[in-house]
């Protein structure tokens, strides 16, 4: 009969802020099987959980210099989370680009980095240095009338 | 210029963009103002993700968040004066502000105060040493790395361990500036659970419980931190100094509502309002960080839909409370928001309490409301919804927590 051993592990879920301190028993002899979990408050917490103990993900949330923007950096972030055991190796890329203003929230900065098949996104928007996007000049015709 | 309205909001960050949408569509003519060139306030400079899981059921970053909350407005006939400080609310309804068109005055029917909060500064805690560059609050440090592209330090410790410090803590490392640690003087981290995880112990970054920052040194440019192990009794644990080698102290050590410039209402610090954001001033309402500190911009931007709703009633004359019933401050807790409650409408209470329990029991009475809540710690803010209890005859509320074991 094969002893099969049961690990114990307390993790945070770091899927929402909520943050739920997840009590798991599990085995990982050929692989993971949580056998028990307690504290999740929905089901993504059980997803998480295993993942957390397999390989963890993490979102990459960081900037990129933006050449002639109204501001010198776009915020950015991966469009779906990727192993944090290559975070630095991303994050080496990721330092090294430049991208050219106008830059538009959900553009495409890097394309599947790394061959994780997550993108790098812009989050925000910068518009040239010279020239305002149609929603700014709105909001001073608005000002203006 | 003088312009009329029925609904002026103060600050464009998530709070007052909210609260400016939810105005309009209750059938309000608004006018949003906001001091900088941009609208968004800190969620321009919070690039993280995280956001928007409540509101928009979307995990958002901060800049997301308020473009989602901008695109919205576009939609609309609000008015946003950007670059535009206002100088005086008086107690006739009329505002003052100044941009660079000049002086102008608003008359408004109703008014929402929504200008977030400031950051507690290091020179506030009274820490012996020399006074030297490189002593940011973790938002300036913030601000220069997102948006300026500037590099504030080589290596660096931070003080205090709410999220804006391990968010920093995260982001500072990951620009390649060796973090040493984090110092909370508490015995717990001041911050969310999931940030002590993914941004300290992701990256293997000491969190220094219990400790303090007793000395800081160096010749202009910060060059030694010193720190010691604090007992029970707040009394410093002699020979458990530790040095630090650091160019950069980065500081989180709390965030203080801003209330100004309206200065004849109820304060304490943040303003004292009731479930429906009203102040003492009934035309005056409030949301959002400069009525008590939340956790999240979640519950910031609901709070200022909220305010913007009561406001555009009360500018309709569709919003006469009746009366307010007081929320008192039991046993074990630290904060309650808000402090009234108009009993004809709903409650959403916000509290923290004031000590780590195992399992915490919070009651609401007389209204025998009974929440349990596992390892509530005084850094998470517990949410109670109470609904309209106009018939019970009800004086006053009270909140406790105790120990549940």
């Amino acid at each position: 009969m094969n002893l099969v051993e049961y690990k114990k592990k307390k993790i945070i879920c770091t899927n929402c802020p909520l943050g739920c301190k997840i009590n798991l028993i599990y085995t990982d002899a050929d692989e993971v099987e949580i056998i028990e979990a307690q504290g999740n408050t929905c089901k993504r917490g059980l997803e998480f959980a295993k993942q957390e103990i397999t390989d963890p993900v993490r979102v990459v949330v960081t900037s990129v210099k933006v050449e002639d923007g109204e501001i010198p950096m776009t915020s950015v972030r991966s469009d779906k989370p990727v192993p944090l055991r290559l975070m630095e190796e991303i994050m080496d890329v990721i330092r090294e680009i430049k991208v050219n203003a106008p830059v538009v929230k959900g553009d495409i900065i890097v394309e599947n980095i790394l061959n994780t098949g997550a993108n790098i996104i812009s989050t925000r928007t910068v518009n040239s240095r010279d020239s305002k996007s149609k929603e700014h000049n709105k909001l001073k015709e608005n000002y203006d009338g | 210029m003088r312009y009329e309205t029925d609904v002026t909001v103060i600050g464009a960050g998530g709070a007052g963009m909210a609260a400016a949408l939810s105005a309009h569509r209750n059938g309000a003519d608004v006018i949003l103002i906001e001091r900088e060139e941009e609208s968004g306030g800190v969620l321009n400079q919070c690039i993280h993700n995280g956001f928007g899981l409540h509101y928009y059921r979307k995990d958002l970053t901060g800049p997301e968040f308020k473009e989602t909350l901008e695109e919205e407005l576009a939609t609309t006939n609000v008015k946003v004066l950007e670059g535009t400080f206002v100088l005086d609310v008086s107690k006739d309804k009329k505002i003052t502000f100044v941009n660079s068109k000049g002086i102008h005055e608003i008359k408004t029917k109703a008014l929402v105060m929504t200008t977030g909060a400031r950051e507690r500064h290091f020179n506030s805690l009274g820490i012996p040493g020399d006074r030297v560059s490189g002593i940011f609050t973790a938002g300036v440090a913030q601000k220069y790395i997102n948006l300026q592209n500037l590099k504030p330090a080589n290596s660096a410790l931070i003080v205090g361990s709410g999220d804006i410090g391990l968010i920093m803590a995260r982001r500072l490392h990951l620009e390649g500036i060796e973090v040493k640690g984090v110092v909370e003087i508490l015995p717990y981290p001041g911050g969310l659970e999931r940030n002590v995880q993914q941004c300290l112990r992701d990256y293997n970054i000491p969190l220094y419980l219990s400790h303090s920052v007793t000395r800081v040194e160096g010749k202009n440019r910060l060059d030694k931190v010193y720190v010691s192990q604090i007992d029970e009794a707040g009394r410093i644990v002699p020979n458990s100094e530790r040095v630090f080698n650091v160019d950069a102290l980065i500081t989180s050590v709390g965030l203080i509502p801003s209330v100004k410039p309206v200065e004849f209402v109820r304060t304490g610090p943040g303003f004292i309002t009731t479930n429906t954001n009203q102040t003492t001033a009934d035309w005056i309402f409030a949301a959002g960080n400069c009525t008590v500190i939340f956790d999240l911009v979640d519950y910031v931007a609901r709070e200022g839909e909220k305010a913007g709703k009561y406001a555009a009633l009360y500018a309709k004359n569709e919003y006469v409370p009746e009366e307010r019933i007081t929320i008192k401050k039991g046993k074990n807790i630290n904060i309650i928001h808000p402090s009234y409650i108009d009993p004809n409408e709903s409650t959403k209470l916000y509290v923290r309490v004031s000590k780590v329990f195992q399992r915490a029991e919070i009651t609401v009475e007389p209204l025998g409301i009974e929440i349990i809540e596992e390892e509530a710690r005084p850094s998470e803010m517990i949410e109670i919804h109470i609904k309209s209890f106009k018939e019970k005859r009800i004086k006053e509320v009270e909140v406790n927590a105790h120990e549940l074991g």
